[in-house]
């Protein structure tokens, strides 16, 4: 038997900022390396986009063109996409091809593991936001934003994605696998679209299914981003008769939270 | 320092100078007691394989050493420290090899170690590593795309990258073929060169016959001996069989001085005798015979 090296002086750690910029760019390169999330989580909007932008054509009346309306809705579930459906699927899969264990058993610091997701998701989600918007100015003929409208398309994203990626990240913990996660939550995100308002006109929508919508985020993301592309004459149509962004916040921010609080208590890094 | 072949009792206190120490672990899943008071104690620089039947609570103790499950009862230190704290300064000085391995990756090989060197405070160089696992030319392939025996090593690379006091390596060459499991023999024995202490646990003997200081053989929770290779089970004091062939029958003698005994023979046969053969029990004969219960 060989003696064993003699003890070094123990050097310091690698420090928080260092690591949490070598697991975002991990977090990067996995996602905008890996054809299938990148085609189902930012083509699929663009192919809604232009698939729904030419079968479907209401008159919003002021002279409002259907894309407008439609664009804030897609442009939500567009953030949905990048964070609660990527999320869930992302971090299941990763829990049960043993990825979160290794990294268990690492010395990096936990925090370093979050970080990382946060940065995939705001990266996607801003590459989902710049293509839809740039396909429905070239194509779609699109009043952008003007003015304080930038601010509250801001604060509606990333308060949306905040609360769908703590969301996300509760639901991969009660997935089995990648697989199982997404055989769950694609036919719900795909539902809640439906009835929030992104492929039909809020208001078009039985009242009880408003009701069911209005408990998930995703409603409040669009309609907080209905208020950014669509003139305020257009606020009478909605149910509530005004773009209530106080309570689009609120109910963001009561999700946030309840999300907060759903991942610390059930987040696992192994399988059961 | 006790002697080679010891193994502590229970009630003895823990060790303070072992890589890892345990005493009276107790594991239950339910009604099933996976670790049913087990006592161990692994040496620094020493690499210490664990046998065991499928079941028998080798991977449940390796991981209760590693911090990933919490225990029932008893005590235990790996590096000096309990794993159930498990702060980032210990596990910078541990290695771990999982039996589920890493996980699938998109980013290559170079990038994989890298990243992981990321977390460390003195890591190994990473085209030192690359090397060392022979991986090198590999280095630019994803992750995933690997094969098993190189995935095995990419997670190997990922172990030690770190550099490593203690390395674990829960069933390293499953699914290896024979030269690459002899590749990564000769891997490990530069690693204890390098002084690093490993708790290896294979179903394969002849792997713990060839890397092992010690061995134990772990069976319904327990730990039922420790030994080196050529001495677990009494082996190096058996009987040995002395086999061969005489008037067209073939002829067994188990005997204690089997050198006695062929001299003797040799003169009842003209020249050669036909089809000798002198055996000691091998590692597997013990070994089967100290788990027989179990099976």
């Amino acid at each position: 038997m060989t003696a064993p090296a003699p003890a070094r002086e123990a050097p310091a750690l690698p420090s928080l900022p260092s690591v949490y910029r070598s697991r975002s760019s991990v977090e990067l390169k996995e996602f905008f390396r890996q054809r299938e999330s990148v085609v189902f989580t930012l083509l699929l909007p663009v192919l809604l986009l232009v698939v729904f932008g030419a079968v479907l054509d209401f008159d919003l009346g002021s002279g409002v063109s259907f894309t407008q309306y439609f664009m804030a809705g897609i442009i939500a579930a567009g953030i949905l996409g990048a964070s609660l459906q990527n999320m869930a699927i992302n971090i299941a899969t990763e829990r049960s091809d043993g990825t979160l264990k290794h990294l268990a058993g690492t010395p990096m610091p936990r925090s370093a593991f979050f970080v990382g997701k946060v940065v995939q998701v705001l990266a996607v989600t801003l590459a989902s936001i710049v293509v839809l918007l740039l396909i429905g100015v070239v194509f779609y003929r699109i009043d952008l934003p003007s003015g304080t409208d930038w601010l509250t398309f801001a604060w509606v994203a990333v308060l949306g994605a905040s609360a769908c990626t703590l969301l996300g990240i509760a639901i991969s913990s009660i997935a089995k696998n990648g697989r199982s996660a997404s055989a769950t939550v694609t036919p719900f995100a795909l539902l809640l679209q439906f009835i929030s308002g992104v492929f039909f006109q809020f208001s078009e929508i039985p009242s009880w299914m408003q009701t069911f919508a209005a408990l998930f985020p995703l409603k409040w993301m669009a309609q907080g981003l209905r208020s950014v592309f669509l003139p305020d004459a257009l606020a009478a149509d909605e149910p509530a008769g005004s773009w209530e962004l106080g309570r689009v916040a609120l109910v963001l921010g009561i999700w946030c939270v309840l999300g907060l609080i759903l991942c610390v208590r059930t987040f696992r890094w192994q399988d059961k | 320092m006790a002697p080679v072949a010891g193994r502590p009792r229970p009630g003895d206190p823990l060790d303070p100078d072992a890589a890892i120490s345990v005493r009276g672990l107790v594991k239950r899943y339910g009604d099933f007691v996976a670790v049913d008071g087990l006592d161990l104690d692994i040496r620094r620089g020493e690499i210490f394989a664990l046998l065991g039947p499928n079941g028998a609570g080798k991977t449940t103790t390796v991981e209760i050493c590693e911090g990933y499950r919490s225990r029932d009862a008893g005590e235990v230190r790996v590096l000096g420290e309990d794993p159930a704290d498990g702060a980032r300064a210990w596990k910078a000085r541990l290695g771990i090899v999982l039996q589920s391995g890493s996980g699938d990756s998109q980013l290559t090989v170079r990038e994989l170690v890298t990243a992981q060197a990321s977390y460390y405070a003195d890591p190994r160089d990473v085209d030192e590593v690359l090397a060392l696992v022979g991986l090198t030319e590999k280095a630019g392939l994803r992750g995933r795309t690997l094969s098993g025996g190189q995935r095995r090593r990419l997670d190997v690379a990922l172990g030690i990258v770190g550099r490593p006091t203690l390395l674990f390596l829960d069933e390293p060459t499953t699914g290896f073929d024979p030269e690459a499991r002899r590749q990564f023999w000769s891997l490990i024995r530069s690693l204890r060169d390098l002084g690093t202490t490993m708790l290896l646990t294979t179903h394969y003997l002849d792997e713990a016959e060839a890397l092992a200081d010690r061995v134990g053989v772990i069976a319904r929770g327990k730990l039922v001996e420790v030994a080196v290779p050529s001495a677990l089970g009494g082996r190096e004091t058996a009987p040995a069989t002395v086999t061969w062939t005489e008037d067209g029958a073939r002829r067994t003698e188990a005997t204690a001085t089997p050198t006695a005994f062929v001299a003797d023979l040799a003169t009842r046969f003209d020249g050669e005798i036909p089809d000798l053969a002198v055996a000691r029990p091998t590692l597997e004969d013990v070994y089967l015979q100290m788990i027989g219960d179990d099976r």
